[in-house]
């Protein structure tokens, strides 16, 4: 009770410095809104909003589980193989008709497991976590071939009507199944972060390891826990990539972990850790949902005009956290 | 008895012994896995064999990595370096697919200086972001790892660009002196760096930065333009390298080229026992970690596994070369050998005698 009203009393003391981030991020999709609906009248349809949920459900379910491990001061980069090594066993087992709630299990456990064992060798061998994801990386990318070199479909009935079922209102406005599923990742991660130990630990580690070691908080366990997280996290993603092709392709979601990190950055989290929320995080894919619309309903700039403008953002973003002083290493 | 012992202890403890014996072993196993493996032969006058695939091959990660060895040797770590292939092949290709004449040596040299010349303009920006506004480097680099792509699709028009160049070819497959020319080009920059690293006392003091930029810009050391010009080198080297991947193909792919590069390059470097942390490099373990990923992708080729398994073995590789390196492992390690009871060790002694 008496840490809560001290703490209370702090932010409210540091509130606009450390929210500007998120604020700005918050006004730039909103601006980036009002010019899709300025330019395109059938930008206004809700549906459009829906679209882009669904579109990134995968994609937001995944940047939550980078946010706790850039939060630490990590980096995981075995995101996006990860997912594609998920949504390919998945696949494959299905295939071998295996029964699909078994396959959700099997599938569920893999990315976690790598995601703990990538942890302990980060904590108990001292190895840079970039090195380590990398090698992780690699790992689930070479498993995805390796399991199979083109992509398999999936007709698995309990699959295809996730994939198909549509929750909406009677105007026709829809979501998927997937949205869903990630707006529940998206609340229990923001409630284990704001008002769990495992949340303080992870932002205290991210402010300073050694001060969060001298204060006997337990460090390791919680680094091996966020990549654990973020393996989760990757698995989850995987399963609604799944849900979202219908099928497990090797060469699916390359990149991935690029736009994870952009949106978890444009989110306002500070990559050397410490700073930074999941609500952010959700506004960060949000802007790059909007801008992938904005450029497809524009119809004449070509797909690469995604990622340079995702570049000139990043580099807003980082620019502006220096201006008000985050403090970089 | 006593010397054999120390000095076969010191050949373990040097820092080029494990990747050295890594790259060894892999030879090895490919000679006896494929007889033919290490044959060479001479036909028109140039050597052709595997070895000397391998060694033409590697040239464009050598190249990528003797620039990501100085940034990483600063504490930094430079994502960029494969969109900046990409960009400095596309910028080149087309320019000479513009040109009537494109075997003419002038276009050429008008292509790779204007590629080369946009290229330091971005290393520049890279060096300026870390070194002036103070980024952390790999955010920094990310932002062109990112926007480069695009950049590259821009310039290119997401086609892909074939050129028809005798001169620009040779740049990835011409020969000399009946070796690949790419294998000379990459030997003249690894020389010219360690010249400039290891007989003038700039490799010292991009250490020193490297091990604390605060304290050597007291003792007098400009760290920011130090820090400033290794993102520069960075970029040149990625240049020449972009120049390679594009001239062995003869065309330029703003989406493929290069891709992953930087990866490989970090790998190599970290291999070759330079430490992500920063403060010491070794140029020439760099080299030797760039030949050992170029020999795995080879091996894997001719194991008829798709390259993409390749990934595979290049994680276990990763692993195990960081493991053998990591300190806390070998302490580890060496600490359940010493725990062991001593007459184990006294047993241990003489057979190792034995065959010495």
């Amino acid at each position: 009770m008496t840490t809560g009203t001290l703490t209370a009393g702090r932010t409210r003391f540091r509130l606009p410095r450390k929210q500007i981030p998120v604020l700005a991020t918050l006004a730039l999709l909103l601006v980036m809104y009002g010019i899709g609906v300025s330019q395109y009248t059938a930008f206004s349809n809700v549906q459009v909003i829906f679209n882009v949920f669904i579109d990134n459900g995968f994609l937001l379910v995944v940047a939550v589980g980078m946010t706790f491990v850039i939060l630490t001061g990590g980096i995981d980069l075995s995101v996006g193989s990860v997912v594609a090594m998920t949504a390919m066993v998945s696949a494959a087992l299905l295939q071998d008709g295996m029964p699909a709630a078994l396959v959700l299990v099997i599938a569920l456990l893999i990315g976690p497991t790598l995601g703990f064992l990538m942890g302990c060798v980060i904590h108990f061998f001292e190895i840079q976590p970039f090195i380590v994801t990398l090698a992780g990386m690699f790992f689930a990318r070479g498993m995805c071939t390796f399991i199979s070199g083109a992509s398999i479909p999936i007709t698995d009935g309990f699959w295809t009507s996730m994939s198909q079922e549509r929750i909406g209102n009677p105007q026709g406005n829809f979501v998927s199944i997937s949205v869903l599923v990630a707006f529940v990742v998206v609340v229990i991660a923001a409630y284990t972060l704001a008002y769990t130990r495992l949340g303080r630990n992870v932002y205290a580690i991210g402010g300073n390891p050694q001060s969060a070691l001298l204060m006997g908080l337990p460090v390791g366990r919680t680094r091996i826990a966020v990549y654990t997280i973020s393996g989760l996290c990757s698995a989850i993603g995987g399963i609604l990539l799944s849900f979202y092709t219908l099928s497990g392709a090797p060469l699916i979601a390359v990149g991935m972990e690029l736009d994870v990190i952009a949106a978890v950055v444009i989110g306002g989290t500070v990559l050397t850790g410490g700073a930074g929320y999941v609500f952010g995080t959700v506004l960060g894919v949000l802007v790059l949902g909007v801008i992938q619309t904005l450029i497809t309903f524009d119809g004449s700039l070509n797909s690469w005009w995604t990622k340079i403008v995702i570049g000139g953002l990043l580099f807003a973003f980082i620019l502006l956290q220096r201006l008000i002083g985050i403090r970089y290493k | 008895m006593n010397d054999t012992m120390s000095r076969y202890r010191t050949m373990i403890g040097h820092r080029l012994f494990w990747p050295a014996a890594v790259l060894f072993v892999m030879l090895a196993a490919n000679t006896i896995y494929r007889p033919g493996f290490l044959s060479i032969e001479l036909k028109d006058g140039h050597l052709y064999g595997t070895p000397i695939d391998i060694l033409r091959l590697s040239a464009p990660l050598i190249l990528v990595a003797l620039g990501m060895t100085l940034v990483i040797s600063t504490g930094g770590i430079d994502l960029s370096v494969g969109s900046l292939c990409a960009i400095s092949g596309a910028i080149a290709c087309m320019y000479i697919s513009k040109q009537p004449d494109q075997n003419s040596l002038g276009v050429v040299v008008t292509a790779l200086a204007m590629a080369l010349g946009v290229s330091l303009v971005l290393g520049a920006w890279n060096g300026v972001l870390v070194a002036v506004i103070g980024i952390q480097p790999i955010i920094a680099t990310l932002i062109l790892m990112v926007a480069g792509r695009g950049l590259a699709q821009l310039i290119t028009e997401g086609q892909i660009i074939t050129i028809n160049s005798e001169p620009y070819r040779a740049i990835g497959l011409g020969h000399a002196l009946t070796l690949p020319l790419a294998i000379f080009i990459a030997l003249a920059a690894a020389l010219l760096v360690a010249a400039f690293t290891r007989r003038t006392a700039l490799g010292m003091i991009i250490e020193s930065v490297g091990g604390n930029a605060m304290a050597s810009r007291l003792a007098g050391i400009r760290s920011g333009r130090v820090i400033f010009l290794v993102y520069v080198i960075s970029a040149a080297c990625a240049a020449v390298a972009g120049f390679m991947m594009t001239a062995n193909v003869s065309s330029a792919d703003g989406n493929a080229a290069g891709l992953w590069v930087e990866l490989d390059a970090i790998l190599a470097v970290v291999i070759g026992g330079t430490s992500l942390a920063g403060g010491r490099f070794f140029l020439s373990g760099t080299i030797i970690g760039a030949l050992i990923i170029q020999t795995l992708t080879t091996t894997v080729y001719a194991m008829d596994i798709s390259p993409q398994t390749s990934l595979l073995f290049k994680a276990v590789v990763v692993i195990a070369v960081c493991l053998i390196q990591a300190p806390a492992f070998r302490a580890r390690f060496s600490r359940r050998r010493r725990n062991a009871p001593p007459p184990a060790t006294i047993v241990d002694k003489p057979k190792e005698q034995v065959p010495a």
